[in-house]
């Protein structure tokens, strides 16, 4: 791997600028432009309990590596599954960035989202402390590792027919 | 107030028909008193599993109808299922979801709990009379029974034993609890969500292999062929739904998975060839087979009234909540002491289907909650039909009727028992 420079090149501005860009593309449903933006080896993660981090030893409610999220995406888009078709609309917010570490081309971002969406007229909320591994490659950062930690993640949810 | 009238006017006979129930069931707040006051209040309910309380000094949290419960294990081992609530002035005594401890105790008041209910301490005891008896005052207590390891509990001390009510499904339990291939069977975590329906819409589901191949339209497309053929069932016509009395039914959706330790010699499918592939290091082949088609899971979705099911290969737990709310678990089970690669397999195939963000529960949720929508504000003139299968059931061994795979049979199971039980 090609060495890149470390911590005083990481800008905060420029891990902004692509949280947001993905947020955006998810809010938009732009998901076969969302899967473009992972190295491939790392996981999408919804864990259960919001301690651990053992994630392949524990029930998850989302633990998918890159074949589960090509899957996932042609069923959000498949148009056969009813509560994905329509989906709810969403209108999320990505704050508090806090970038945790980085060790050479790795950067491990933290940050709060929140997520409010649309069905049936009713509307409901989701907020959640979201870690990024990200690595910079020469084309720009991308995500190696996406873990989403809900507020209420052991307690009851309501089913989720998009992405966080 | 009795239910040989609904303050709606309409008795029991009205609101189920051998072929139809009435909308109001899933539209009318005092018909759902009523229900938790004659159903959820008197029957056995299911609260638990042992696994979810190993040790000595063990609590776990649940529910029996709308009353939160603690599970607990004494220092004895023996299990109770005790009513959350001081008996002073009604506060929870414990709101940690499961853990170790040696008593409960009230933050109110600081009246303080033994792990079997008993009222051990309270402060300033001198306020009260000499005539105050701590004996009076301990944790309400349920009926405790347990069965395979799973754990049920009822308001009524005059239930009928545990055994008695589940009778038929009985045998079904052993089988389903033969995807420990050979360990004990553990739970492994669960998924949880709450869906705006009646609890009668997700009780009618496990027994519906109707809807599967249109609901799970999109679970299907992304398994491979192999897979794709396991659930082919509605094509089959080898399934079949079975009244088994009390309320419970089974819908056997693969009769070659009805018993797993009946080996039928056919290939590890390729889905499972990494998994089998791993415990040939540490098992033979006869143990590989037994522990891969122990991880595929069971092919049968046992029913059990009102409020659990042995469903392929998890536990599916409903909670009325009000008449327009139900909260549903997942519950994964797998191997106690078994080899990691099963265990993380059978917890990979969960998340896959179940839970907020399956590909399976999601859309499960939304027919449901379009049912509830459906039915808003119905009255006499419409019903909800649950007459798939009449006039082609047969008779099974106990006399009841069995129906094909995609038979109404279970849900008219369900419906006889629930009239038996509101008319008492």
């Amino acid at each position: 791997m090609k060495d890149f420079p470390a911590q005083t090149d990481v800008n905060l501005a420029a891990i902004t600028e692509f949280l947001w860009m993905e947020a955006d593309l998810l809010d938009a449903k732009e998901y076969d432009q969302w899967l473009q933006l992972w190295t491939g080896s790392g996981h999408y993660v919804i864990p259960v309990d919001k301690q651990g981090d053992d994630f392949a030893n524990t029930l998850n409610i989302a633990y998918d590596n890159a074949l589960m999220r090509d899957m996932r995406v042609k069923r959000l888009q498949g148009g056969f599954s009813i509560s994905a078709a329509p989906p709810a609309e969403s209108v999320r917010t990505v704050s508090r960035i806090v970038i945790d570490s980085v060790e050479g081309s790795l950067i491990t971002v933290r940050a709060a989202q929140h997520v409010t969406e649309d069905k049936f007229g009713r509307q409901r909320s989701f907020a959640m402390n979201v870690t990024w591994k990200l690595e910079q490659t020469e084309e720009g950062l991308k995500i190696h590792d996406k873990i989403i930690r809900l507020l209420n993640s052991d307690g009851m949810l309501t089913s989720i027919s998009y992405l966080f | 107030m009795s239910l040989d009238q609904t303050p709606g006017g309409i008795g029991t006979d009205d609101l189920v028909l051998n072929d139809r129930v009435k909308t109001p069931m899933y539209e009318d707040p005092a018909l759902f008193n009523e229900e938790m006051e004659k159903i959820f209040g008197k029957v056995w309910v299911w609260v638990g599993h042992t696994s979810e309380v190993p040790d000595k000094g063990s609590f776990k949290l649940s529910h029996v109808g709308l009353q939160p419960v603690i599970i607990s294990r004494d220092r004895k081992g023996e299990i109770h299922v005790l009513v959350n609530r001081c008996r002073h002035r009604a506060a929870t005594v414990c709101e940690i979801k499961k853990g170790k401890t040696s008593s409960f105790q009230c933050p109110y008041h600081g009246w303080g709990y033994a792990l079997n209910g008993e009222l051990r301490a309270i402060p300033y005891t001198k306020g009260y009379n000499t005539d105050f008896d701590k004996k009076e005052f301990g944790l309400k207590q349920l009926k405790v029974g347990i069965f395979e390891g799973m754990i049920f509990a009822s308001y009524n001390m005059d239930v009928e034993p545990l055994e008695d009510f589940l009778g038929n499904a009985k045998p079904w339990i052993k089988l389903f609890m033969k995807q420990g291939g050979g360990y004990p069977v553990k739970t492994l975590g669960e998924h949880q969500f709450k869906v705006p329906m009646n609890w009668k819409i997700q009780l009618e589901n496990t027994t519906d292999a109707y809807h599967f191949p249109i609901v799970h339209k999109s679970f299907l497309q992304s398994l491979d062929g192999e897979a794709t053929e396991t659930f082919s069932f509605m094509d089959d016509d080898d399934g079949y739904v079975e009244d088994l009395g009390n309320g419970h039914s089974v819908m056997v959706m693969m009769p070659e998975f009805i018993d797993l330790d009946n080996d039928d010699g056919a290939p590890i499918p390729e889905r499972f060839a990494e998994l089998a592939e791993d415990l040939r290091k540490d098992y033979d082949e006869a143990q590989v087979r037994r522990l891969v088609r122990a991880v595929g899971g069971c092919g049968f979705n046992l029913n059990l009234f009102p409020n659990a099911a042995c469903s392929l290969s998890f536990f599916r737990i409903l909670r009325p909540v009000s008449v327009h709310e139900t909260e549903i678990r997942h519950i994964a089970i797998g191997m106690d002491g078994g080899p990691a690669a099963a265990n993380q397999m059978r917890m990979r195939i969960h998340e896959h289907f179940q839970g907020p963000m399956g590909f399976g529960s999601p859309d499960d949720a939304e027919v449901w909650e379009r049912v509830q929508r459906g039915s808003a504000g119905g009255g006499e003139d419409i019903d909800v039909m649950v007459n798939r299968g009449l006039g082609l059931e047969k008779a099974s061994d106990n006399g009841l009727p069995v129906g094909d795979i995609s038979a109404e049979t279970g849900m008219r199971s369900a419906y006889k028992m629930w009239k038996k039980v509101m008319e008492q």
